[in-house]
């Protein structure tokens, strides 16, 4: 449906040309802006592998869907998402990280090896998730990056607390939000892209400066050489390139958090960020339960009489996954899918299960996901005018023949 | 005014310069041609990729392309003149709207 037009206009076919069979056709629900499908070419950044290319710059690259069907997403695969093109290259050995502002009793810097010798390592298994991801499927459409499913990866960070590094420099009464700025700048007079997160959020121990993904040093394209990473909640506070972290004793007003990032008050639930609600809007916090089916792509064409194994992915925002089901009727009936090992509350879980369609034709399957915490995915669209949180229950109409 | 935009543009791009920091190639990027477009290539690219704009296409009538340039004009400080916007919004209107002359 959706993905499949994406994925085979992706590999070069011509929309609308005749090489689209019919069924893929058959549900013009959700799919991506017709400039966007023409534009979203693949293209190697330098370092990585082939992604779809949203734009080149800034630099917006998304992951094809197919390498979802690994559990740690590789760090060349990885989704790439800059605000400004000015994306700084900062050595290991000349990188600095200052700690100030009214919030701290001592402010601080530290180089890498200070960090590291003085502060023990911690280690997050968690996916990282655009706000934006699969804003290109709202109906109707919003303007902004026009994501298709692939504005997210998983991966095993590694870095300090940064709890550690805040109480090393002591917080003062009254310490409200952590800001974070990277060395990123803006192109012209525009705003810098700088990020605030609550005292709670900052001190939880899995929030950590993080100099590494999967065992490797971060890419450059993913914010060498140190970001935060703030599991369970969306990408845009893991800052990258990170330099500055501000601890203030009032709501941080910059643009990317004042206006940029927003979602209607009460649309998602309490932000857990009371300090930039506002009576008309929250910041957008925590990553909503979500489910991906990964294999096989849409657009493949499923055995009559032959098990086919679907793979596929679910994840939230730190509650775990309890549970993903499946219907194979159009969602009549639900069955449960087997769920692979546990890789950490903020990871992303594998499931799997089996189709057997009985004649050629078409077989609907459906997938969803439900939470630790209760959450379930949307069965509608939760319209928003910045294109957020889109976790609709995924149907995808394979061909069987 | 124009001239000092340009270098503080062209001050960006040497900061992002060095490899591998270097994103893809622009060059493969064609937009309709039409009145307007000499502006929106000259002042739209100053910050990004002329793609943002095949990509946000056509989901915008008159209207949302306007607030759109606005917000690059009076948030990001793209350096478009009055006269420059209204004629970059109707050029986008036009090619990249919801009912796009093509």
């Amino acid at each position: 449906m959706d993905r499949r037009r994406f994925l085979l206009n992706s590999t070069g076919t011509v929309a609308g040309g005749l090489l689209i069979p019919r069924f893929a056709l058959s549900a013009p629900q959700e799919s991506l802006p017709a400039g966007a499908v023409s534009s979203g070419i693949l293209d190697a950044l330098p370092g990585k592998r082939p992604l779809v290319k949203r734009s080149f710059r800034p630099p917006n690259y998304e992951t094809p869907v197919a390498m979802f069907r690994e559990a740690f997403t590789p760090n060349d695969a990885f989704y790439v998402r800059w605000h400004s093109a000015a994306i700084p290259e900062l050595s290991l050995a000349e990188w600095r990280l200052r700690i100030a502002g009214p919030g701290v009793k001592s402010p601080r810097e530290f180089t890498h090896a200070e960090l590291t010798r003085k502060f023990k390592t911690h280690e997050v298994a968690a996916v990282n998730q655009c706000s934006g991801n699969r804003r290109g499927l709202f109906e109707p459409h919003v303007p902004g990056v026009q994501w298709g499913y692939g504005a997210m990866g998983n991966a095993v960070w590694r870095g300090v607390r940064l709890k550690d590094v805040l109480e090393d420099a002591g917080l003062a009464a009254g310490a409200l939000e952590v800001v974070g700025n990277g060395a990123d700048a803006p192109m012209l007079t525009g705003p810098d892209f700088v990020k605030s997160v609550p005292m709670w959020k900052a001190l939880d121990p899995d929030t950590i400066i993080a100099f590494e993904m999967n065992g490797q040093p971060l890419p450059v394209w993913n914010g060498h050489p140190a970001r935060l990473v703030v599991p369970g909640w969306t990408a845009t506070y893991w800052i990258k390139a990170l330099v500055d972290l501000q601890v203030t004793d009032k709501a941080y007003d910059g643009f990317w958090m004042k206006t940029a990032y927003r979602v209607p008050k009460g649309m998602f639930g309490d932000s857990g960020f009371a300090s930039q609600d506002t009576e008309a809007n929250s910041a957008i916090t925590s990553i909503r339960i979500n489910s991906l089916i990964v294999d096989p792509a849409p657009d493949a064409v499923l055995p009559a009489g032959r098990r086919t194994e679907v793979h596929g992915i679910a994840w939230d925002g730190g509650s775990g996954i309890r549970k993903v089901e499946y219907s194979l009727d159009g969602g009549v009936s639900w069955r449960a899918a087997r769920l692979g090992r546990e890789l950490g509350r903020y990871s992303w879980r594998q499931w799997s299960f089996a189709v057997q369609p009985k004649a050629a034709g078409t077989q609907s399957v459906a997938v969803r996901a439900l939470a630790r915490d209760g959450a379930t995915q949307a069965g509608k669209l939760v319209h928003n005018p910045a294109g957020y949180h889109h976790n609709v229950v995924q149907k995808v109409d394979f061909h069987v023949a | 005014m124009w001239r000092d935009f340009r270098c503080a543009a062209a001050l960006a791009c040497a900061f992002a310069a060095g490899a591998p920091a270097q994103a893809g190639d622009e060059s493969s990027i064609v937009l309709a041609p039409g009145e307007g477009v000499g502006q929106v290539q000259a002042m739209c690219a100053i910050c990004h990729s002329l793609d943002y704009i095949q990509m946000n296409s056509p989901i915008q009538d008159a209207a949302g392309w306007e607030k759109t340039v606005t917000k690059m004009v009076k948030v990001m400080g793209a350096p478009i003149s009055p006269e420059d916007g209204a004629v970059i919004v109707a050029y986008l209107a036009r090619h990249y709207g919801k009912e796009p002359l093509r």
